[in-house]
């Protein structure tokens, strides 16, 4: 156990998924060949003025209103000065002062306790454009492509204290986003993005560590993983009775480590200044309803309802809702078949292991919440047997047909007519006389291999409850 | 009368009259340049092939018949800051020197849908920052009263070119007195519109908070001919105001009587030139005797004008024209070793010292530790400025002094005095920091150059500052006046 | 307060200019003389006075989110000092 206690605050930028930018026509798409998706305004050509986007605003409402902030009256926009080539203007227009939303949280659970991380503000801003480094890094080249898409930028207080929990706050923050649909949230795509700022302390110290703050940790394993590496090296550092100096590192995800970007870094001076090409922004009582009342029930309280409608534990209720898309394809299910435990052990057993086995996501998949809950209830009615069921949930998941159509098509139905059970069971019997006479000779085992070949001839089809008991009557006879 | 003093009510008579051919018009405009701008300098860029080509297509236009407007088929210059699509925009600097606009300005599509000509981009000094032109990095435009002078600026092409009868009418842009300034120097009509009144869109920004576009004539029926076609609320600008546009003309009334004006003490007080005062309280004895009233006031803040506005723009500009990196537009440096490079010597090769003053001037009022004590007290202090003008209007329809406080004075004589030259705008400047609209008219000589007097009304109430101007005008004749220019 | 040498070679830095010796004395001296004129304001008192960053009391003004057709790639590189691949090409960010 290290002596030291590790403090982390975090600042996520989610992208907002407008269609158009936040402040001009100009699509958000992404993937689309370099700068044709420019405009004279995204382009900060001379004489332009930005337009704000009101889609924008909402989803930034809507976003600071699920993580609980406070929702600003009246706020504006400043430009935060900076010369780089991803940033046409020279300027990025920002909040400086006034965020959308202030003093929020949210709850994150780690190693079955609840924690509460505050969130000191929620602001709205631009994205910038791309380089992409060309003629070994003598050159960039820029794609403004991605300037102007609108992004909220959200700071948490230093209340995280370990990268377990980084990785829980961001993966909450990532669900939260995702229910109020603000966003696609993909840290693949860069829609969702993560710096962070951590230092160590001496346990029982109050005040703060220096801090390093650590960016490109483009995934969530490297989020933790890039703060694993950080607090460690920390520690050496004041080991070796050194000091932590406070700078700016990437986190390598190749070489696993962070190195610092000593860049003769001048201070920063962004010299702020309220936009004059904008006007403030107010947010009365009447607009804050309205897009108060669009937030759908979120993660926690979405949880909170499984366990207690459902009956199912709270770490499966918790899988089931750390991705809104899961959680719906459950409640899908639920319309097929009354069994929701039976449904949660599917998803989170076999569904979560296909999709982790082969790298994939739901929607890549092709079965339904509907398949699945029809699945189930095959099984309930005695249609097919769990065992089966494996092969036919082989099938939702690859063909996305109706599990019906898949017992019909592969012939899966369970086989529990007594007659044809019996036909094959004598047949077994005839043919294994070894077997039967070990069996007769007290060698319970020998009723498992008979039973096999029995379900081999029947591939697998016939009920095993009536195999077992057809079998033993016979038996004994 | 020449050609060149029509106004653009006998043009149009004479042009739906069939006396008068746009092909004849342009023809005309294209040769008055050609005789006189070597001397004046008012062009940067002409359009040439372009203007006879649309004139050739607006007479055909005219022969199938049908109502046309006012401005249709007249010539006309923009300021080179104000972006043109195809048409070269220079913004007077060196770094845009080879500059195509890929838009049109929004005033641009508003006279192109009004039919005018667009004859050429007129000279200014380089991004607006300047009141001389002799801050052009391409060459410093002479007044055509005397052309050992400046025609004041930085709309310093606008006000000359009318002046010397080389277009009808032009667009200036006046943050600290760009219209009023030069129009009052070169005896014609310039009109600064209520901030929010004209789209900024494609006005290449110099101080955003300040900036508006207007028109420059030489005369105020023509003023308000062209501000009818320029203003009203466009989507694309967020500080356009969104307010019925009035029928400017029929303001024209040539009545003042009852009209209450209110005349500030401290724009004729010390730095005033004794002839210039002079014109100025003849002005008010004429409105006098048309049966307007007028009285002295006081707007006491304005001797904290010239500070505040120089913090504000510059501080706005050094951010407005850090889009200038030499990346996606305009001039860079030969073989920058690196990033940095790039950018300080494009922008150092770039830009002439006046703008780099305001740039640097804007940068550290904005820097870390100084924004308060700069930034935020200049707009408190903006504040109590436009506080100023409320109260007097108040009480009073009209405000009305002096444009500048001399007439134009000559080439050279205030280069390396910044602070001097700043403070030739002290009686325009108040006005642009309040957002309200004034104009500049002619009101007589002293020593053979034009004097301006300048009418400032409440926000949005052009009509009135036109009808008073329009009556001064009627009464007097100054504005016939024309320089002795070959 | 009066700007010297090295303040003025700061702020010249953050906005990206390279300044001559002779631009940089030139520069002190007159930024010193216009912040020195500047000094007037702190004659007025201006606690409790609202800033004013707009004359117009606008608020709220926003568009629909709607998507427009963006530029043609050859407009968007018209006036490009370099470019390749339909990209605008800058030289390395460091040395």
């Amino acid at each position: 156990m290290s002596k030291y206690e590790t403090v982390v605050g975090l600042e996520v930028h989610v992208e907002l998924h407008t269609k158009s930018k936040i402040f001009c026509g100009c699509s958000t798409s992404f993937g689309a060949p370099p700068n044709t998706h420019t405009c004279p305004v995204c382009l900060g050509h001379p004489g332009v003025l930005p337009v704000l986007n009101r889609q924008a605003v909402e989803y930034a409402m809507k976003a600071a209103m699920a993580i609980n902030c406070e929702i600003a009256e009246w706020c504006k926009f400043d430009r935060k000065n900076y010369f780089y080539p991803d940033s046409p203007k020279a300027y990025q227009i920002s909040q400086f002062d006034q965020p959308i939303g202030q003093n929020g949280w949210i709850d994150i659970e780690v190693n079955g306790q609840t924690k509460r991380i505050g969130i000191t503000r929620l602001h709205l801003e631009e994205d910038a454009g791309k380089l992409t480094h060309i003629d070994g890094g003598f050159g960039s080249l820029v794609d403004l492509n991605r300037v102007g898409t609108p992004l909220v930028e959200i700071v948490s207080e230093p209340d995280i204290r370990s990268p377990e929990e980084a990785k829980a706050y961001l993966e909450k923050l990532r669900a939260i986003m995702q229910y109020c649909d603000v966003s696609d949230v993909k840290m693949e795509e860069g829609s969702l993005r993560c710096d962070a700022n951590i230092s160590i302390r001496p346990f029982g110290q109050e005040k703060f560590g220096t801090r390093a703050e650590l960016k490109n940790m483009n995934s969530f394993r490297g989020v933790q993983r890039g703060l694993e590496y950080e607090e460690i090296r920390q520690a050496e550092v004041l080991d070796g009775g050194g000091a932590v100096v406070q700078e700016t590192r990437r986190w390598d995800d190749e070489q696993g480590k962070t190195i610092s970007m000593r860049s003769k870094e001048e201070a920063h001076d962004y010299r702020y200044f309220p936009d004059p090409d904008l006007v403030r922004l107010h947010i009365d009582a009447e607009w804050k309803a309205r897009v108060l009342a669009s937030i759908p029930e979120l993660p926690d309280a979405r949880q909170a309802r499984y366990i207690q409608q459902y009956g199912l534990s709270s770490y499966d209720s918790s899988v089931l809702t750390a991705s809104m898309k899961l959680a719906d394809f459950f409640e899908e299910s639920l319309e097929h078949t009354n069994d929701a435990k039976a449904s949660a052990n599917w998803i989170m057993g076999d569904l979560l292991g296909y999709l982790n086995a082969n790298n994939l996501e739901l929607d890549d998949v092709k079965i339904t919440g509907q398949g699945l809950g029809e699945m189930i209830q095959l099984i309930e009615k005695g249609t097919i047997s769990s065992k089966i069921a494996k092969t036919v949930f082989k099938g939702l998941v690859e063909t996305g047909k109706s599990p019906q159509r898949i017992v019909e098509e592969q012939g899966l139905v369970q086989i529990s007519d007594e007659g044809a059970i019996l036909s094959v069971v004598d047949a077994v019997i005839a043919a294994n006389p070894q077997s039967v006479e070990d069996f007769r000779n007290g060698k319970e085992k020998a009723i498992g291999f008979l039973v096999g070949q029995i379900m081999k001839e029947t591939k697998g089809k016939a009920n095993p409850g009536l195999v077992n008991k057809l079998l033993v009557e016979r038996l004994n006879a | 009368m020449s050609v060149f003093d029509l106004r653009l009510s006998e043009i149009h008579n004479r042009l739906t009259h069939k006396q008068l051919s746009v092909t004849e018009l342009v023809e005309q405009s294209i040769k008055r340049i050609s005789d006189t701008d070597e001397k004046i300098g008012a062009f940067l860029a002409l359009n040439e092939e372009g203007a006879r080509k649309e004139a050739k297509a607006l007479d055909a236009q005219m022969a199938s018949g049908g109502e046309r407007g006012l401005l249709f088929g007249v010539p006309a210059g923009i300021k080179d800051n104000i972006v043109t699509e195809g048409l070269r925009t220079t913004c007077g600097s060196k770094f845009l020197k080879n500059h195509d606009p890929i838009y049109d300005a929004a005033v641009v599509t508003k006279l192109r849908a009004a039919q005018s000509v667009t004859i050429g981009k007129l000279n200014m000094d380089e991004f607006a920052m300047g009141g001389s032109n002799e801050n052009s990095a391409f060459r410093a435009v002479r007044n055509p009263w005397d052309l050992e002078r400046v025609p004041g600026g930085s709309s310093g092409g606008s006000a000359a070119a009318v002046a010397a009868g080389q277009v009808y009418f032009t667009l200036g842009s006046d943050t600290g007195g760009s219209i009023r300034q030069p129009a009052a120097y070169c005896g014609v009509v310039g009109l600064k519109p209520t901030y929010g009144l004209v789209s900024r869109f494609g006005l290449v920004a110099f101080a955003s908070s300040l900036d508006q576009i207007g028109p420059i004539t030489k005369n105020v029926e023509d003023s308000a001919y062209v501000l009818q076609a320029i203003a009203g609320h466009d989507e694309r600008d967020s500080t356009s105001a969104n307010v019925e546009i009035p029928d400017y003309l029929s303001a024209l009334t040539g009545d003042v009587k009852g009209l209450r004006i209110g005349v500030p003490k401290e724009y004729l007080g010390q730095g005033i030139d004794p002839q210039v005062k002079e014109r100025v309280l003849e002005a008010l004895k004429v409105f006098e005797s048309m049966g307007a009233v007028w009285e002295e006031v006081s707007l006491p803040h304005t001797d904290y004008a010239v500070a505040t506005y120089y913090l504000l723009a510059s501080s706005e500009a050094s951010s407005n024209l850090a889009r200038f990196d030499g990346v996606r537009y305009g001039v860079r440096a030969e073989n920058p070793t690196n990033l940095l490079d790039l950018y300080r010597r494009s922008r150092s090769e770039g830009f002439g010292p006046e703008v780099k003053r305001r740039i640097m001037l804007g940068t550290y009022a904005l820097s870390s530790g100084y924004y308060d004590a700069y930034y935020k007290k200049a707009q408190q202090v903006r504040t109590l400025i436009k506080q100023d003008f409320d109260q007097v209007f108040e009480k009073f329809d009209l405000i009305i002094g002096p444009t500048a406080p001399t007439p134009a004075f000559k080439l050279g004589e205030q280069v390396g005095d910044p602070l001097t030259m700043y403070l030739n705008d002290i009686c325009t400047i108040p006005v642009s920091l309040a957002g309200v609209p004034a104009i500049s008219i002619p009101c007589g000589t002293a020593e053979g150059l034009p004097v301006g007097l300048q009418i400032i009304g409440k926000p949005f109430d052009e009509s009135t500052v036109l009808r008073a101007a329009h009556a001064f005008e009627s009464q007097t004749g100054f504005h016939d006046l024309r320089p002795a220019l070959s | 307060m009066s700007i010297t040498i090295k303040d003025v070679e700061h702020v010249a830095n953050l906005a990206r200019l390279e300044l001559s010796e002779a631009e940089k004395e030139q520069f002190a001296g007159q930024l010193n003389a216009i912040l020195k004129y500047a000094e007037k304001l702190n004659e007025l008192d201006t606690d409790g006075i609202e800033p004013t960053s707009h004359v117009l009391p606008l608020a709220n003004v926003m568009r629909e989110d709607a998507v427009k057709p963006s530029w043609p790639i050859e407009k968007v590189l018209l006036n490009a000092p370099e470019e390749e691949d339909g990209q605008f090409k800058v030289p390395a960010v460091l040395e």
